[in-house]
């Protein structure tokens, strides 16, 4: 059982890393030849429209740039960074996305799972249960976050009138914790089917021998889930928090559409956004936007290497 | 979110590519519709060209009438709704320009967008012997607020500006001699007094602004100066000034006068209780659209008891600075048509289209001879609109800067909420915040 979860490839390689280079023929040599230059009008077309503005973000945010004063544009270096890094706002906004995160992922974990387990169990109805549990995920954000938005309006919403132990006249957006809360829920009825999603891809890669093999050794339904299913799809499961942290990180249109931003619920992309396309402030919302990019990249790289994902052995490359 | 990058490699990956490449393929499909639209809306069904113009939500039907009027046999005139914010207006159109849009021709603005956008280089300036026809016509608060750096760059349409409304009775009942110019403090000590209370604009938002706008500039002082020198102004809010306003927002905040939701009150929320069930009712500041709004809906012995003021002075025997608001029309500088497009804004600013929007959907006019057919009309009441008249003559615009967005955005971070307003701190404050963010130290 463990020994899927061990990288296999790793070692081996570097020592067989000199004969396989002898190995290639000519014929692989052409072929991968072919291969680049097949390849390479893509990346071409890859750089242009994600490289360009990327490099382009960079050197903007070395300007004092405000697009109402193009005259006014000069060279600041990386005091754009600065300024954002030792502004309150700045911790306080990231403070706020890490709490989305943390708080979105796992809960959409624990439920994604659940619902993993019912698409993959399921016999009857196989199609509607499926479709049912994806649908949310087929809904545009934006329209996920005014549904909630109304769900959770004192004036014509249902959720007051539902909670037993909540005013009807609890205004949900006008403090920070329950709008907080009202942010979370509508994230994780939109995203949770994409987390159940990569699951079930997980989870149909654990194989029924050894499930069959636990029941036989008296293994109750618990056991084998803690024992042989989870252990068996931990690759696939930390792909999907991998994924679903990255994209928490960036959260952005609930908060525009639910509190826009008031009563300290705005997150970094949202920050972001107000400098750039309210404020016209283009140097430090490319500043932002390239702190946005590299705190990702973070994120990326503490879970890879925490949690020790093997992205190959997901895709069974390893 | 709607956008997840990192698509599990582990799920089908020749479904996903193929979908990908539909995806693709059908974006190309719409993208070459979308430009062959408006490639055809460039030009009208007989080859004219076809000039957009941008309105805002307000006096729509009246608009699209003059886009007919207005339009000749040279051109014709689109009318092309913008969204309601404010905000989202200035997004939009900003957006637009900045990429140098050709089809952006004419655009209803906000006046606090005029200079910002002038400084961009974004709209035509007004041309002079235009402007030298109908300078002397024009009211000095519409016309202060369409000139930036000594130049004009944008018509005024129609001029919005506060006044005090009140409930007679309560006024009375206060000993209030309201033909005479009160001062806040009078109206909110009149309100708590007798059991009425007074309505404003404290959300955060604009308009919250605009209500410390004036109470400065009532006081003699200004938020910002020489806002032409941009990052550079001198901000002058820790005041004097800036301190008599936060007074009066601190009186009122503590007041039985307050409304109970005086930190998210907004120009709607104060207007239904001009004549609650219970209680004698309000003094309230609002735009001119409260009149045609109580005109509508309260019964006539209701509207009888309804009176109007100057705006409340902020200090006493100072003459108040109500605010002015409206729309100014401005000619996109990237148009196609850049003639035909001044001479349709000058148009849709004309005397008789002024007076139609005042008289059918309550926008009142931004010259002097539209206001004398707006009193010779007798729709409203003529002291009423003298009192307007004046108030949009008298009253104060906001900073005109290229980074007002940032001076407005600063102020609401700090002025917000009223009940945490106090003189000795907030103007303080406030200024070192704005002070920070003009010079881009600190996220706004």
């Amino acid at each position: 059982m463990t020994s899927t979860n061990v990288p296999a490839a790793a070692m081996p390689e570097q020592k067989s890393d000199k004969p396989t280079k002898k190995v290639d023929s000519d014929r692989t040599r052409a072929e991968n030849r072919l291969g680049q230059k097949l390849v390479a009008p893509a990346i071409v077309l890859m750089l242009i429209v994600t490289a360009f503005p990327m490099v382009r973000a960079i050197w903007l945010s070395t300007f004092d740039y405000a697009l109402t004063a193009p005259d006014d544009r000069n060279f600041i270096g990386i005091q754009n960074y600065l300024t954002a890094l030792t502004d309150p706002l700045f911790w306080k906004s990231t403070g706020i996305t890490v709490l989305y995160m943390v708080v979105t992922v796992a809960i959409e974990l624990v439920i994604g799972f659940i619902f993993a387990l019912v698409m993959h169990r399921v016999i009857f109805g196989r199609g509607i249960v499926r479709t049912s549990i994806l649908i949310p995920y087929g809904i545009i954000t934006v329209v996920s976050g005014f549904t909630w938005q109304f769900a959770f309006s004192y004036t014509n919403g249902f959720v007051n009138g539902w909670l037993p132990f909540i005013g009807d006249d609890f205004n949900w957006f006008g403090e920070t914790t329950p709008a907080v809360i009202a942010i979370c829920i509508s994230e994780i009825w939109k995203t949770t089917p994409f987390m159940s999603l990569l699951l079930l891809a997980g989870l149909a890669q654990v194989s029924e021998d050894m499930i069959e093999a636990a029941k036989v050794d008296g293994a109750s339904w618990w056991q084998r889930l803690w024992k042989v299913i989870i252990p068996n799809m931990r690759a696939a499961i930390m792909v999907a928090i991998l994924f679903r942290a990255l994209d928490a990180y960036r959260i952005f249109d609930n908060i525009f559409v639910m509190t826009n931003g008031a009563v300290d619920t705005q997150s970094i992309s949202f920050l972001t956004y107000r400098q750039t396309i309210e404020q016209f402030q283009l140097g430090m919302g490319s500043a932002l936007s390239v702190l946005l990019f590299l705190s990702v990249l973070l994120i990326a790289w503490l879970i890879i290497k925490l949690f020790r994902v093997d992205l190959a052995q997901a895709r069974q490359e390893g | 979110m709607t956008n997840h990058s990192g698509d599990p490699a582990s799920l089908a990956p020749t479904t996903r590519r193929g979908s990908r490449r539909s995806a693709r393929r059908g974006l190309a499909t719409a993208a070459a519709l979308g430009l062959t639209a408006t490639l055809l809306a460039a030009c009208g069904d007989d080859g004219k060209p076809v000039l957009n113009w941008y309105v805002n939500p307000d006096g729509v039907a009246t608009f699209e009438k003059w886009a007919e009027k207005c339009s000749t046999d040279d051109y014709e005139i689109d009318v092309q709704l913008l969204p309601s914010s404010a905000t989202e207006q200035r997004t939009q159109l900003a957006r637009r320009l900045a990429a140098e849009d050709s089809s952006t021709d004419i655009m209803n603005l906000d006046p606090v967008f005029v200079a910002e956008f002038a400084n961009a280089g974004w709209l035509q300036e007004i041309p002079e012997d235009h402007w030298g026809e109908i300078e002397g016509d024009v009211l000095e608060g519409p016309a202060e607020t369409v000139t930036w750096d000594d130049k004009v760059y944008a018509l005024p349409l129609w001029a919005n500006t506060q006044v005090l409304w009140y409930r007679k009775t309560l006024a009375e009942q206060a000993g209030l001699d309201m033909s005479q110019p009160v001062t806040w403090q009078q109206v909110i000590d009149a309100a708590a007094d007798n059991g009425g209370t007074v309505g404003v604009q404290g959300n955060k938002y604009e308009a919250y602004v605009v209500w410390i706008n004036a109470l400065v500039q009532g006081a003699g002082g200004e938020i910002v100066a020489d806002t032409e020198k941009g990052r550079d102004a001198s901000v002058e809010i820790d005041s004097d000034a800036g301190r008599a306003a936060a007074e009066v927002i601190q009186r009122l905040a503590e007041s039985e006068a307050a409304q109970p939701d005086l930190s998210v009150s907004n120009e709607g929320t104060s207007l239904g209780l001009m004549y609650p069930e219970e209680g004698p009712g309000e003094f309230m500041v609002n735009w001119t659209f409260a009149y045609k709004n109580y005109a509508d809906t309260v019964s006539p012995e209701q509207l009888e008891d309804l009176g109007w003021a100057r705006y409340p002075q902020t200090v006493e025997g100072e003459e108040s600075k109500p605010p002015v608001g409206g729309i100014d029309i401005g000619v996109g500088a990237y148009s196609e048509n850049p003639d035909e497009a001044m001479a349709a804004a000058q148009c849709i600013t004309q005397k008789d289209a002024q007076v139609e929007l005042a008289l059918t959907d309550g926008l009142m006019p931004s010259t002097e001879s539209a206001y004398e057919e707006v009193i010779s009309d007798g729709s409203y009441p003529e002291d009423l609109v003298e009192l307007w008249r004046t108030s949009v003559d008298e009253g104060g615009p906001r900073p005109e800067s290229a980074f007002y967005a940032l001076i407005s955005g600063a102020i609401q971070e700090r002025w917000h909420s009223p009940t945490s307003v106090d003189p000795d701190s907030t103007p303080d404050n406030s200024a070192e915040y704005l002070e920070a963010v003009l010079k881009g130290e600190a996220l706004l």
